[in-house]
């Protein structure tokens, strides 16, 4: 079977989300109902999810979810890791049999802590070793593909549609203060287990629905700085570009969406000076990482949310809120099956970043 | 009348459901069912909830009235009847309409009237009450749309309207004076003879939405219009 990278995607897909602005927990329930309208976007060849808050009582440890092909990849990648981390604990991540999704590989969830004299020894901080072993496992491990690395978070996915990929789970055992939802519809070939959304690094999660067209130079770019685009899937990148944007260059996320989907020069030609030199200096410095094509992403981390559209807005994106939550979904039909009563329902303009961030203090949820 | 509970139905069944009712027909808790209504004829159809993409699509003289908001794409194709929401509707509204009218109590999303055309007497028209996005009227090759920006306290049209506009014409309640037009496009200041033309889209508007009409045929419009016949002459070819 051809996977990715060896056949290109074009994916069509749906996207949801929501948070609670309190950081009052919530299962797994209404994040899959909110799919379900939008199932004729998907077609059962990807759905996924990702939860923020969901492990507090491993908080410290990175939460790493691992798909093995078989047993002796799962003995491998065992192996790397106890060399690699004191692994606190080591399980099956649960699921349920269902008929809708087969053929699923080993699926294991590590909570790791990184040894503090391997770190002292190789002068890195804590999440960069963490990437750097994520990395190698993807890169050099064959059979095996850490899909989730962050703190108190999680990704799910499978090839399904997303509904049954949230049965699958029991994502309603799941209590988080955020939810981000995918459902796939690649059109070039059979997808598989990894190459469903969302994609993950850290606590970064990207959801994203359209097909970008500089992959390829976003490609070149981000991997001159260690990261290895594996999968080929255009998604991918996109987590990448917000990791180093965020975490290695200290961007704001403002600051990340403006250059990943950047004005136009005649745009930033009519704004007020200090706003103008601001956009000028983010579109040459990081020009490579504009990206370009259709997209609607939501990107989650921990503590908040952003949602971003294409500047030329080739994706539909509608926001809405309700008390203390925000929903975010391609359809507003899907925000009214979370919550028939949402307010200030809008849709946000091409690169027009709607940024949401939990309340300080309360991402470990209450 | 035949009243028909959305909930649990896909489009395929809806839709079904919608062809086998009498002709005034009422959908209620939809949700996000697709093309609801396509091709249809001689059926007047409320609908309470939220429609999905596609509402109306090659629509051919059914009248569909919307309690809400509706989602992308509505009217797309449409031939004839006619399309009332009662909230906004998402983006691409009236894609390559070629015929019957929508009215919009509230705001339109992006490229509303992409490839709107017209034929003789065919003349599709779209009355959208708040705010339209970013480009309006793309490629415009036919019929009207009227922008009136009630309750908008900013620019009532987002950037890059009437992008490749090569037909048809566009009416904002505005003096677009911060409004970036394309060349090849005639913009003006719409004159008493000019707003008769649209008097009967903007009547239609306040029967349905109770706006002030007065008030309204009173404000200062910009008209767009195509400068030539040909507004691409020697663009791509030696024509």
């Amino acid at each position: 079977m051809l996977k990715e990278g060896q056949v290109r995607i074009p994916s069509g897909c749906a996207i949801s989300a929501v948070i609670s602005k309190e950081g009052k927990r919530m299962n797994g329930e209404k994040i899959i109902e909110s799919m379900k309208p939008m199932h004729d976007r998907s077609n059962g060849l990807g759905g996924g999810f990702a939860a923020y808050g969901i492990y507090p009582e491993y908080r410290q440890q990175y939460a790493l979810h691992v798909f093995c092909n078989d047993k002796i990849c799962k003995d491998e990648c065992e192996k790397f890791l106890k060399e690699s981390f004191e692994v606190v604990k080591s399980e099956y991540i649960p699921t349920r049999k269902i008929p809708e999704i087969t053929d699923e590989p080993i699926i294991r969830r590590y909570f790791v802590s990184p040894l503090s004299s391997v770190l002292s020894s190789m002068q890195l901080d804590e999440k960069e070793y963490v990437v750097r072993i994520v990395t190698k496992i993807n890169t050099e491990m064959k059979g095996v593909y850490v899909f989730s690395c962050g703190k108190n978070m999680g990704a799910f996915k499978a090839v399904g549609f997303p509904e049954d990929v949230g049965r699958f789970y029991k994502l309603e055992e799941y209590e988080g203060y955020c939810w981000t939802a995918h459902g796939r519809y690649p059109t070039n070939t059979p997808g598989w287990w990894g190459g469903a959304h969302p994609f993950a690094l850290l606590d970064y999660t990207i959801v994203h629905n359209g097909e970008i067209s500089s992959y390829d130079a976003n490609r070149r770019f981000i991997e001159m700085f260690g990261y290895k685009c594996n999968l080929q899937t255009d998604t991918e990148v996109i987590t990448y570009i917000a990791d180093y944007l965020l975490r290695r260059q200290g961007l704001t996320l403002n600051e990340t969406a403006s250059v990943i989907a950047a004005p136009f020069w005649k745009t930033i030609k009519n704004k007020p000076r200090a706003e103008r030199e601001k956009l000028t200096y983010l579109r040459t410095v990081f020009s490579s990482l504009l990206v370009t094509g259709p997209f609607s992403i939501i990107l989650g981390f921990e503590g908040g949310l952003m949602a971003l559209n294409d500047r030329l807005k080739l994706r539909s994106m509608v926001v809405g809120e309700y008390e203390d939550k925000v929903y975010i979904a391609s359809e507003e039909a899907a925000i009214r099956a979370m919550e028939p009563l949402a307010q200030n329902i809008y849709s946000p303009a091409g690169g027009e970043a709607v940024i949401i961030k939990v309340k300080d203090g309360d991402i470990n949820g209450r | 009348m035949t009243s028909i509970n959305a909930t649990g139905y896909d489009f395929v069944d809806l839709n079904n459901q919608i062809r086998k009712s009498e002709k005034i027909c009422e959908l209620n808790n939809c949700l996000g069912q697709r093309f609801i209504s396509a091709g249809l004829k001689n059926k007047i159809i409320t609908i309470n909830g939220t429609p999905g993409n596609a509402l109306g699509a090659y629509l051919n003289g059914a009248e569909i009235t919307v309690n809400g908001n509706a989602q992308d794409a509505v009217g797309d194709t449409m031939n004839d009847g006619k399309i009332v929401i009662h909230g906004n509707i998402g983006d691409a509204a009236g894609y390559a309409m070629r015929g019957g009218s929508i009215y919009v109590k509230g705001n339109a999303g992006y490229r509303a009237g992409i490839h709107m055309k017209e034929y003789k007497d065919k003349i599709p028209a779209i009355v959208i009450g708040g705010k339209a996005g970013s480009f309006l009227g793309e490629y415009q090759a036919g019929g009207i749309i009227i922008v009136l920006g009630l309750k908008c306290s900013n620019e009532i049209v987002g950037n890059f309207p009437c992008t490749g506009m090569h037909g048809g014409k566009m009416l904002l309640k505005s003096d677009c004076k911060n409004v970036r037009f394309p060349e090849n496009l005639s913009v003006k200041a719409a004159t008493a003879d000019d707003m008769k033309e649209f008097e009967k889209y903007i009547s239609e508007f306040c029967r349905l939405f109770g706006a002030d009409k007065e008030q309204i045929m009173n404000s200062p419009f910009t008209i767009i219009t195509p400068d030539t016949k040909n507004p691409y002459k020697q663009m791509y070819v030696m024509n």
